[in-house]
């Protein structure tokens, strides 16, 4: 290949991939700024570039008792079903991550993780059958079981990541120095993937928090939870509240997002 | 010696073992069981199934449903995979930024996504006042409730899902491999096609899976931008569970689309394989 002809395909390469590159950050970033600008607006529809700005839309929403218990219940509903994922996920990781080669740390690996590719929805209908056929009720106790089941995927995943990094070189000198299996635990296992699991435990929050396909099925009118009721309110009648409750969960999405960077590197658990 | 493998034996797995026998798999067999229900009695049988494909609306709404789903799929790696190769050749501020714009959405509800897309598409949205204003369109054009603004939507939800896992691929491979092959005069181009892309397979696999399975589950986004006119199998199964209260309908619908998910997942599986067995020719 002559020098230009090599010059110009490397230019034609870089110019098509940098262009979607573009387009993919843009298509990214773009639609958070809308919501966040069209949640001022002093209008009562959804238009955009909006009329005029106002804060109205914060009033209704500081006024809207309806979106504020349902965020009360996705809030409470997400701590627990993250306690029970951490509690349940840690101690399997362990044994997962230590025990990967055999079949059955295989097996139960791919068992674990299943929640993660399932059609969400037909979990959350077999939990409703579920728990309709031993006689239990929906409550906050059911939505904390089925939401544990999918959540705790991902406090496994960064579990796992975290002790795969880890050197058992010196699990080793911690036992022969003669240190017992729960010292060595509490003192050189668990402050190097300490950061893990709060990155995994942070990820399965925000995956409960913003549940959809199981809370569906497993909600009813008195344990109504966030992301079921704003698309209710979105499929009824555009209500401009939700673009207030969107713009506020945006900020408590970036404030955590940056506590969980600034404490554990949280970008770079993620790949 | 002691190794790690035995400070941390198997049976620490128990716990969510049982755990997940009795609130995942019990419930999935459950959900098996109800769909064989043909309410006469209590007999068992494959009459809800039959019923699903008889008409053949049950056929159509699978068929399209997955359909969304490779489209999105496509969709999200004709865009993920440039932006992952900037995020490989990118300067460290480049890759901060990058992922900020990446994990920011990941992290936000998928209602809040799905609400920008109402905004944006409406008919008193972004692009029909744009176009508007501009005096290309006299009366605002239809995009909301339209398969190609749904897809659109789908593609920007789970492009992140796409993203990581490639980036994560892209960054393990040695760029000496590139260089090699530019040096022995391969274009850009021709080194991307038998290099990069060959060994960038598992991470594009991982992004495929996890995207096509978000987006042909993605309740949310195929009922608020597709709209009730697109009937898709995730709103199938509500609307016969709760709206109509037909469990073993609504069951078997799920078992179908189970089944479906799981077939072109494992297709694609295969497809990978092929890729890589190809790649080594």
């Amino acid at each position: 290949m002559s020098d230009r002809s090599a010059a110009a395909d490397r230019l034609s390469f870089r110019l098509t991939t940098g262009t979607l590159a573009v387009l993919a950050l843009l298509l990214l970033a773009v639609p958070t700024l809308i919501v966040v600008i069209v949640s001022f607006t002093s209008g009562l529809s959804l238009r955009f570039p909006p009329p005029g700005l106002s804060l109205r839309w914060y009033e209704s929403l500081a006024n809207s008792w309806q979106l504020q218990f349902a965020a009360r219940n996705s809030l409470q509903v997400g701590l627990l079903a993250t306690a029970l994922a951490v509690l349940l996920g840690v101690p399997a990781a362990l044994a997962i991550g230590t025990g990967a080669g055999s079949r059955i740390g295989r097996a139960l690996d791919q068992f674990f993780l299943s929640p993660l590719i399932l059609p969400g929805l037909a979990f959350g209908l077999a939990s409703l059958i579920f728990f309709s056929a031993i006689g239990l009720n929906v409550s906050i106790m059911t939505l904390v079981i089925g939401h544990t089941v999918v959540c705790v995927p991902y406090v496994i995943r960064n579990t796992v990541a975290a002790l795969a990094q880890l050197d058992p070189a010196q699990i080793d000198s911690s036992l022969s120095l003669g240190a017992s299996r729960l010292t060595t635990f509490r003192r050189v296992t668990l402050p190097s993937i300490g950061s893990g699991i709060m990155s995994g435990a942070f990820i399965c929050f925000m995956a409960s928090f913003d549940n959809i396909p199981v809370s569906l099925f497993l909600r009813d009118a008195a344990t109504d939870m966030l992301p079921v009721r704003m698309w209710q309110d979105l499929e009824g009648r555009l209500d401009v509240t939700v673009a207030a409750a969107s713009s506020a969960l945006i900020l408590f999405t970036v404030v955590l997002a940056g506590l969980m960077e600034r404490f554990l590197g949280l970008s770079r658990r993620l790949q | 010696m002691t190794t790690a493998a035995t400070i941390h034996p198997l049976r620490l797995a128990t716990p969510l073992a049982l755990f997940f026998t009795l609130f995942f798999a019990i419930p999935l067999v459950l959900l098996l069981g109800v769909s064989l229900q043909t309410g006469e009695g209590g007999t068992l049988g494959l009459t809800q199934y039959a019923r699903f494909f008889a008409d053949g609306l049950g056929g159509r709404v699978l068929f399209r449903t997955l359909l969304i789903g490779l489209e999105t799929t496509l969709g999200c790696l004709l865009l993920g995979y440039p932006l992952a190769l900037m995020y490989r050749s990118a300067p460290g501020w480049g890759r901060s930024a990058i992922t900020l714009v990446v994990l920011l959405p990941l992290l936000t509800s998928v209602v809040v996504r799905t609400f920008a897309w109402i905004v944006i598409l409406g008919r008193q949205g972004l692009i029909n006042t744009t176009l508007q204003s501009m005096g290309w369109i006299d009366t605002p054009l239809r995009l909301l409730y339209t398969e190609g603004g749904l897809i659109v939507a789908l593609t920007q939800v789970q492009l992140p899902l796409m993203f990581l896992p490639l980036a994560g691929t892209l960054a393990r491979i040695p760029p000496n491999l590139e260089d090699a092959s530019a040096a022995l005069g391969a274009g850009a181009w021709r080194t991307f096609v038998r290099v990069t892309l060959p060994l960038s397979v598992p991470g594009a696999l991982a992004g495929c899976t996890l995207t096509f399975a978000a987006a042909v589950t993605a309740f949310i986004t195929q009922s608020l931008v597709g709209g009730g006119q697109m009937l898709l199998m995730p709103s199938y199964i509500y609307q016969q569970a709760i709206s109509l209260q037909n469990w073993p309908f609504a069951a078997a619908i799920s078992m179908v689309f189970l089944a479906a998910v799981l077939a072109v997942l494992a297709l694609i599986a295969a497809l990978g394989r092929l890729a890589r067995g190809a790649a080594h020719v």
